[in-house]
């Protein structure tokens, strides 16, 4: 029920860890011949798969936990082919879902069992590199560490999830992934500037572009982050920035959280804005120490990793601040990175958190919640009561400038998966209590849908229903995904009326 | 036209107002600080509904560096408090009349100032938002947390919407600590060319500006680069070194914050001019100075994002129609917005020259589903919503 990252450099692949014994056969709903021939027509008949065997690939995404097999796979190798898919499925009123490298860990790529998966695996262009504007246009199945590449060795593309090597530029647009160093940085949301979408109907609509405020409503700020359900994007503009001119990372360990927490928040108040600033407890120290050997200390209570970059004369500066202020704040031992292999070490034991827990637990659930900075010592006491509580261990790695958590559960046996999912939970009601959020980064997928209520009343529900509709009225796009319960959409309540002045923009003044 | 002021004093109030018109078929035209009259001149409205009385700070989450505040609240007032705390709310639009933008305002547009090169727009430092929609529900979504994914992010299709989807009656906002120092390296030119190459030049380095600014006025260019923090000076000496070895008359200023005053004044118009926005890429820059003055205009603009403002002198209306007319071919097809107009240009040429494509269909669809009676500021936005 968990994974690992096999082969930490590219490419990596994602295997499951332990499969269930239920593997479900394939339990799909027979679909119909017309559409399955004109799918075979558009993609052709490699690039179709309705074979049990194949379409167990893609079954899950990351949590494997989640499963269900499509009448038919797709692999479109264009943006026409995947608009031509799309309205195949229209035509015969077929839910689909879009799918990019599959390392959601919501389910948020979870097949509809009668349904086709759309993958986008096979658009892996780079379409253009426009360094004078900051841009570069890719299309969905391109891999977020391509894109920095496609624009080294002066620019660099900063949202960097730790799953980078694998997952899709798509999968980020639709999860508005973030990664380290997204607190100085931003997100997902803040870098693409332009997206060529096509709609459940079938309708190709060209959103933003390589210019900013573009007029009209921000329909490509809604559709980042909106989880394939408003539908699936072909063609992707993304704003890339210089790469800073000096980075200094460094690790400080201390006892415990709490004293990190609090040099976290001296650290930001203190207005250095760290590219990076993340951290480990001791569970995630000893696994990841375990699998990548940088050297940290297993018996810190936590490592903060404080990376600043930017100007060198700027970065010099505030270091020595930064270095002076985990002393003052407990630090134990301080580790600076003397070189890029040095740094890499240090990264690299903080991206492989996840993946490492493998090794200290046979099971584990991946928790991401947020909370207000301030409360990171009071929501981690809470955390470690609620472990005690239900006697299972919790690792923890944040973002810690953002206050994004990632609480590991970890448990034993499948018998106890209940269990831990249900602590897991607990964790988010005291994030939410915090007057934080229920994901950072992951989505709610299928896997948060029953947590929503507790962040969004029933009218903050119905306005989200509202934006779906008016893109995906007949709810094709990735149903069953993101709300907590399905809902039709219905007809527009009374006639729109445009005034033939207004629709020129002239109106009556007088 | 002659319509009636509301000002309700709570979100609840507003939500009551706008099921109570709609039920009635009456339009409400929604105001803040009142200072930007822009978009179509749209349909006549029976109410005003000014948000002047929702003017609380709900929270001032220090330690987190995040705001919740209502719409009704002047930056001006936002940044005074902020600064106290030695926090700031990154945006600086120009403030309009009498300083009287208020933050419902400014996200309501999308406005903004010099900041945004290093900040972002309204839409990148909402993080949520309250809103009361036409059918007199509020709704919320987002959160006051710097990182969030739950739900869609309306907050985003809230910001710049012109009041078309309801009003806002709540935002959510990330601060950012105010740096120690500040100074802006400047270089001049009369060669619009060589004005974006330097630009160019500047932007693709890996000095980190806080604005990056440029200004074509009376056959003159100049470049602005204003860097912030413990290192302002030394980055400001690189930035000029810089702008001399493309060849720039460059200097520093360490009192700079005139020269910036300047830029943001020239986003808007004086009397009986207009104000056109220019969605270009830096690789149009030249081309956009060009027709600034062609056009007797003022320009200034964001240089590495593209962005300008070209301000028409004060003119005959039939002269500014012709003369904005003559701007957007020339641009073409960059977006050129008219923001301030007199009113009979606003009548006489459609002030967001949206073409009917896919995406405007799309738009209208969204406006259907958020207010269908079409209650909230009717016809003002692209297409006559
Ligand atoms: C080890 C590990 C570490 C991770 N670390 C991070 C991290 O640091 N930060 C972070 O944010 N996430 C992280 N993730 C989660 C995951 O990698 C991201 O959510 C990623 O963006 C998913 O991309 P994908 O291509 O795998 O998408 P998929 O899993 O294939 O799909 C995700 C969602 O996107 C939709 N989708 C995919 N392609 C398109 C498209 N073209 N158009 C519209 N919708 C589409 C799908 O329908 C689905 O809802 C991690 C995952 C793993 C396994």
């Amino acid at each position: 029920m968990s994974f690992v990252i096999v082969a930490y450099s590219s490419p990596a692949i994602l295997v499951p860890r332990s499969l269930p014994d239920n593997t479900t056969k394939n339990a799909a709903a027979p679909i119909e011949r017309e559409l399955l021939e004109r799918l075979y027509a558009i993609c052709g008949d490699e690039h179709v798969l309705t074979e049990s065997i194949q379409l167990r690939t893609y079954e899950s995404d990351g949590l494997l936990q989640y499963r269900a097999a499509p009448a038919a796979v797709v692999l479109p190798g264009s943006a026409a082919e995947v608009r031509d898919v799309v309205r195949a499925c229209s035509d015969a009123n077929v839910p689909w879902v879009a799918r990019g490298a599959g390392s959601g860990l919501s389910g948020g790529a979870l097949p509809v069992a009668e349904g086709v998966l759309i993958a986008v695996t096979r658009m892996r262009r780079v379409l253009e590199v426009d360094l004078d504007n900051g841009r570069v246009v890719v299309e969905p199945g391109v891999t977020n560490v391509e894109v920095s590449a496609a624009v080294a060795p002066t620019h660099f593309y900063p949202p960097d999830p730790s799953s980078q090597i694998v997952c899709s530029i798509g999968g980020n647009v639709a999860e508005n992934s973030g990664g380290a160093h997204c607190f100085k940085y931003g997100f997902t949301t803040n870098y693409v500037t332009g997206l060529e979408v096509v709609l459940a109907d079938g309708a190709v609509v060209q959103l933003g572009g390589k210019e900013l405020d573009v007029p009209g409503y921000d329909l490509l700020g809604a559709f980042v982050g909106s989880e394939g359900t408003l539908g699936i994007c072909t063609k992707i503009t993304l704003r890339v920035i210089p790469l800073p001119e000096a980075i200094k990372t460094m690790v400080a360990f201390f006892e415990t959280t709490s004293q990190a927490g609090e040099a976290v928040s001296e650290i930001v108040s203190g207005g250095v804005v760290p590219g990076a600033i993340e951290m480990m407890d001791t569970l995630t120290i000893q696994a990841a120490e375990q699998a990548v050997g940088a050297g940290f200390p297993t018996d810190a209570g936590a490592a903060l990793i404080v990376e600043l970059d930017g100007s060198r004369a700027e970065c010099e500066a505030r270091f020595d601040d930064v270095v002076a202020l985990c002393e003052r704040n407990g630090a134990t031992s301080i580790r600076i990175a003397q070189d890029d292999a040095d740094r890499a070490a240090i990264w690299r034991t903080r991206k492989a958190a996840f993946a490492a827990m493998g090794r200290v637990a046979p099971n584990y659930y991946v928790q991401d919640g947020v909370i207000p900075r301030t409360k990171l010592p009071e929501v981690l006491a809470k955390i470690s009561a609620l472990a005690e509580q239900y006697g299972m261990r919790v690792g923890n790695v944040f973002h810690a400038g953002d206050g994004n958590l990632h609480p590991l559960v970890c448990y034993d046996g499948e018998d106890e998966a209940e269990r831990a999912e249900e602590l897991a939970g607990r964790i988010l009601e005291a994030c939410v209590d915090a007057g934080g959020s229920i994901t950072g980064e992951h989505g709610i997928g299928v896997d948060k849908k029953r947590h929503m209520p507790k962040m969004f009343d029933e009218p903050d529900l119905a306005a989200f229903q509202h934006l779906r509709c008016a893109f995906d009225p007949r709810g094709l796009a990735n149903p069953g995904k993101v709300m907590p319960t399905p809902r039709l959409c219905g007809e527009v309540p009374g006639p729109y009326r445009t005034h033939p002045l207004e629709r020129d923009g002239i109106a009556e003044r007088f | 036209m002659s319509s009636q002021l509301l000002t309700p004093a709570s979100a609840q109030e507003a939500a009551q107002a706008l099921r109570a018109y709609r039920s009635r078929g009456i339009a409400v035209r929604i105001v803040g600080g009142g200072t930007k009259p822009w978009g179509g001149a749209g349909a006549s409205c029976g109410v005003e509904l000014g948000t002047c009385a929702l003017g609380a700070v709900v929270e001032h989450n220090r330690g987190d560096l995040t705001a919740v505040l209502q719409p009704g609240l002047c930056l001006r007032e936002l940044d005074e408090l902020f600064s106290s705390a030695g926090q700031m709310l990154a945006l600086d639009p120009p403030l309009g009349e009498g300083d009287a933008a208020t933050i419902g305002g400014v996200v309501a547009t999308g406005d903004s100032g010099p900041l945004r090169h290093r900040y972002g727009a309204p839409r990148d430092l909402v993080l949520g938002t309250t809103v009361a929609l036409a059918d007199g529900t509020l709704a919320r979504a987002g959160g006051k947390v710097i990182k969030n994914v739950a739900g869609y992010d309306l907050a985003k299709l809230f910001s710049g919407s012109f009041g078309t989807l309801g009003l806002i009656t709540e935002v959510a906002v990330r601060l950012h600590p105010r740096p120690p120092a500040q100074a802006t390296a400047t270089g001049t030119t009369d060669d619009a060319g060589l004005l974006q190459r330097a630009a160019t030049a500047l932007s693709a380095s890996s000095l980190e500006a806080q604005s990056l600014d440029v200004r074509w006025e009376a056959q003159t260019g100049t470049v602005l680069a204003r860097f912030a923090g413990v290192a302002a000076a030394a980055q400001a000496a690189a930035a000029q070194r810089l702008l001399s070895g493309v060849g720039l008359q460059a200097a520093v200023t360490e009192d700079d914050d005139e020269l910036w005053a300047r830029q943001r004044a020239a986003q808007r118009s004086a009397d009986g001019g207009a104000v056109i926005r220019v969605s270009g890429t830096p690789s149009r820059l030249a081309e956009a100075c060009v027709a600034a003055q062609v056009a007797g205009a003022t320009l200034v603009g964001r240089a590495a994002l593209g962005l300008s403002w070209i301000a028409l002198p004060t003119a005959a209306p039939g002269e500014l129609v012709t003369a904005i007319a003559r701007v957007r071919k020339v641009l073409a097809p960059s977006p050129c917005v008219v923001l301030d107009a007199p009113p009979y240009v606003r009548a006489h040429l459609d002030p967001w020259d949206h073409p009917e494509d896919a995406a405007l269909i799309l738009m209208r669809r969204v406006k259907e589903r958020f207010d269908p009676a079409r209650t909230c500021n009717p016809g003002i936005f692209v297409g006559g919503i």
